[in-house]
C-alpha cells in the first residue's frame, strides 16, 4: 500500500523540515543561559561541549546517534537530563487521553446518528444535526474551560486540572472529543441513510425483522465502513488537538511536554517531541488501514 | 431540506455573520466603546455592566472592545491564509496535474510529507520558531493549508483534461498556459470556492488556537485566542472575560460553516441532503 510506502520519507522529512527550521531559530540557549556579556570563550567552549557548532546536518546526526543508543540528552542545563524518559512518561497519557476521547466521540456519535437517520427529517433528526454543527464550531480552548467552570467550579463534581485520578480524565476527553463526536454523528447519519435505501434492507423488513435488528444488525454494520475511515483519518487531528486540550488541563502529556521544550529552547526535546507525533501519527494511520481490512473483507482480498 | 443555497435559513445566517465579521473589521473603532490600550485598574475583571457591557479584563480592559478589534485579526488572518494557500495551491497543482510526470510525483510527495504531521503541530512548531506575529502565523498556516488546494485542483484537472473541448482546444493549437488559465482552471474554480469558503472557518480557528498557547499574535494585540487564554486565569472569579471571545468564535465559525454549505449546494445542482 501507497501509505506504507511513504511513511519513511515522511518521517525523515519531519526531521529535515523540523531541523532546518529550528536552525532558523534567532539567538541560541547558550547565550540565553549565560548572558551577552559572557566571554566568547566560554560560549564556544559549552557550544562544542553539547553539538551546537556543527551545522544543522551535524547537529541531526548527533541527535540522530544519541536517540539510537538511548541516551538522547537534553539540549539545555543540566545537560545530564535524559529526553526520552521524559517522553515515556508524557506518551502513555497523551494517548490515553487521545483514546479517550475516541472513546467519548464514538459513544456520544454513534447513537445520535443512527437515531437521527432511523428518525429521518423528525425532531429527533433535527435535534440530533443541531447539535452536530455546533459542535463542530466550538472551539477546544474555550470549551474546556467552559466545562471547567460547569463541573469544576459551579457543579464541584469534577476536579479542575492534573493527573492524578481517574476522574481528572472525564474533561478533557470530553474536550477533545466533541469536535470529532459532532462530525462522527453527521457521517454515521449519511452513511445510514445510504445504506437504509439499498434493497437488502427492505427485504430484510419484509421478512418481518424487527426494526431494531434491521437497523443494527443489517444496516448499521454496512455503514460501519465509511466510519472506521473517518475515525482513523481524524485521529491524528486528534492528536494535534490534545496540545490545546492538555494546556487548558494541564495533563502531563506530549503536548505540555512540546510547550515546555518550545519555552525553554530545548532542542532536543521539540525534536524528539515532534518525532514522536509523526511516528504515532504514521502508526495510527496503520492502524486504521488494519482496522479497514478487519470491517471490510473486499479490503482484505485485494 | 429543500430550501438550498444561499436562500435557506442557514445560508442566510452564514452571509449575515460574514458581512457582520467585515463591518466589525472594517469599521470596528467607530463601535469599539474604548480602545484596545485603555487601562483602568479601578476596574479591573469586573462583571458586564452598562458601562462595559461585556465587562472587563485584566489592567481593566474592555472585553468587548477587544472582541470588536478580535474580529479584525480573525478575518484579516483567514482571508490572507486563504488567497496565499490557493495561490500556491492552485498554481502548483495545476502544473502538476496538467502536465504530470516527474514534477507531478515530487509534489505529491511533498505533500504526503507535510500531512504527516498533524497540521496544527507544524504551525505550533514554526510559529515557536519564528516568534509570535500575525505575518508568521499566516506563514505557519499557509505551509500546510496550500496541499489541500493542490491536490483538490490537480484531481479536477487530471479528470477535465481529456474532455473534448480540451482536445479541440490542443489540436487547435492553443497554448499550454492558454489552455490552463481559459480553459481548465475556470471549469474547477467550483470546488475551488467551495474549499476557500470552508478555509476561512479553518483558519479562524487555528489563528485563535495559536494565540491561546501564546504562539499567535504578538502580545497586546487584540485577539479571540488570547483573550481566552488571559480570561482562564481567572475562571473562578470573572468568568466572563473567557466567554465571550470564546462565542464570538464558535458563532463566526458556525456562520462561516453554513455559508460554506450554502455555497457548496448552490453550485453544485445536484447536491441532496
Amino acid at each position: 500500500m501507497r501509505r506504507f510506502a511513504s511513511a519513511p520519507l515522511a518521517i525523515a522529512g519531519s526531521l529535515l523540515l523540523v531541523s532546518l527550521f529550528l536552525n532558523l531559530v534567532p539567538g541560541d540557549p547558550v547565550e540565553l543561559m549565560l548572558g551577552e556579556q559572557a566571554p566568547s570563550i566560554d560560549r564556544e567552549a559549552l557550544r562544542r561541549s553539547v553539538g551546537l557548532d556543527r551545522p544543522w546536518y551535524g547537529q541531526l546526526w548527533l541527535f540522530l546517534r544519541e536517540l539510537a543508543t538511548g541516551n538522547l540528552r537534553s539540549s539545555l542545563p543540566p545537560f545530564q537530563r535524559k529526553v526520552l524518559p521524559q517522553i515515556w512518561a508524557a506518551l502513555p497519557n497523551t494517548l490515553l487521553l487521545t483514546f479517550a476521547a475516541m472513546a467519548v466521540a464514538i459513544l456520544i456519535a454513534i447513537p445520535l446518528g443512527v437515531a437521527a437517520a432511523a428518525r429521518k427529517g423528525t425532531a429527533v433528526d433535527h435535534a440530533a444535526m443541531g447539535v452536530a454543527v455546533a459542535g463542530v464550531a466550538l472551539p477546544r480552548f474555550w470549551l474546556g474551560p467552559m466545562l471547567i467552570i460547569l463541573f469544576a467550579i459551579k457543579l464541584d463534581c469534577l476536579p479542575v486540572s492534573g493527573a492524578d485520578s481517574p476522574r481528572n480524565l472525564v474533561l478533557p476527553a470530553v474536550t477533545l472529543g466533541t469536535a470529532l463526536a459532532a462530525f462522527l454523528s453527521r457521517m454515521t447519519r449519511a452513511s445510514m441513510l445510504d445504506i437504509l435505501r439499498e434493497e437488502y434492507v427492505t427485504v430484510s423488513r419484509a421478512k418481518g425483522l424487527g426494526p431494531f435488528a434491521v437497523l443494527w444488525k443489517h444496516a448499521f454494520r454496512n455503514a460501519l465502513v465509511p466510519i472506521v475511515t473517518v475515525l482513523g483519518l481524524e485521529l491524528g487531528a486528534l492528536l494535534g488537538g490534545a496540545i490545546v486540550t492538555e494546556k487548558v488541563f494541564a495533563w502531563p502529556g506530549m503536548g505540555t511536554l512540546l510547550l515546555t521544550g518550545i519555552e525553554k529552547r530545548d532542542y532536543n526535546l521539540v525534536r524528539a517531541v515532534v518525532l514522536v507525533f509523526t511516528l504515532s501519527y504514521v502508526g495510527l494511520n496503520a492502524l486504521t488501514d488494519a482496522v479497514y481490512a478487519a470491517v471490510d473483507p473486499r479490503v482484505r482480498r485485494r | 431540506m429543500n430550501a438550498r443555497g444561499l436562500r435557506s435559513a442557514r445560508g442566510r445566517f452564514g452571509l449575515g455573520v460574514a458581512l457582520a465579521l467585515l463591518l466589525l473589521a472594517a469599521a470596528g473603532p467607530l463601535f469599539a466603546p474604548s480602545r484596545p490600550s485603555a487601562v483602568d485598574l479601578a476596574a479591573e475583571l469586573q462583571p458586564p455592566s452598562a458601562r462595559h457591557l461585556l465587562g472587563t479584563g485584566e489592567n481593566g480592559l474592555d472585553v468587548l472592545t477587544h472582541v470588536i478589534y478580535g474580529a479584525r485579526v480573525s478575518l484579516w488572518v483567514s482571508i490572507l491564509v486563504v488567497i496565499l494557500s490557493a495561490t500556491v495551491g492552485v498554481f502548483l497543482g495545476g502544473i502538476a496535474g496538467y502536465g504530470g510526470g516527474i514534477f507531478d510525483e515530487t509534489l505529491m510527495r511533498v505533500v504526503d510529507i507535510l500531512l504527516a504531521f498533524p497540521g496544527i503541530l507544524l504551525a505550533i512548531f514554526i510559529t515557536a520558531v519564528l516568534g509570535p506575529s500575525l505575518r508568521n502565523v499566516v506563514f505557519a498556516l499557509a505551509i500546510t493549508g496550500w496541499t489541500g488546494y493542490a491536490r483538490l485542483v490537480r484531481s479536477q484537472i487530471l479528470s477535465l483534461r481529456e474532455r473534448d473541448y480540451v482536445r479541440a482546444a490542443q489540436a487547435l493549437g492553443a497554448s499550454h498556459s492558454r489552455i490552463l488559465a481559459r480553459h481548465l482552471l475556470p471549469n474547477a474554480a467550483g470546488p475551488l470556492i467551495v474549499q476557500a469558503t470552508f478555509g476561512i472557518p479553518a483558519a479562524i480557528l487555528a489563528e485563535a488556537s495559536l494565540s491561546f498557547l501564546g504562539l499567535g499574535v504578538p502580545p497586546g494585540t487584540p485577539s479571540w485566542g488570547s483573550l481566552v487564554d488571559q480570561g482562564t486565569q481567572y475562571l473562578l472569579i470573572a468568568p466572563h472575560v473567557a466567554l465571550f471571545p470564546g462565542l464570538a468564535i464558535a458563532v463566526t465559525v458556525l456562520g462561516f460553516n453554513f455559508l460554506g454549505d450554502a455555497v457548496r449546494d448552490a453550485m453544485d445542482p445536484k447536491a441532496v441532503d
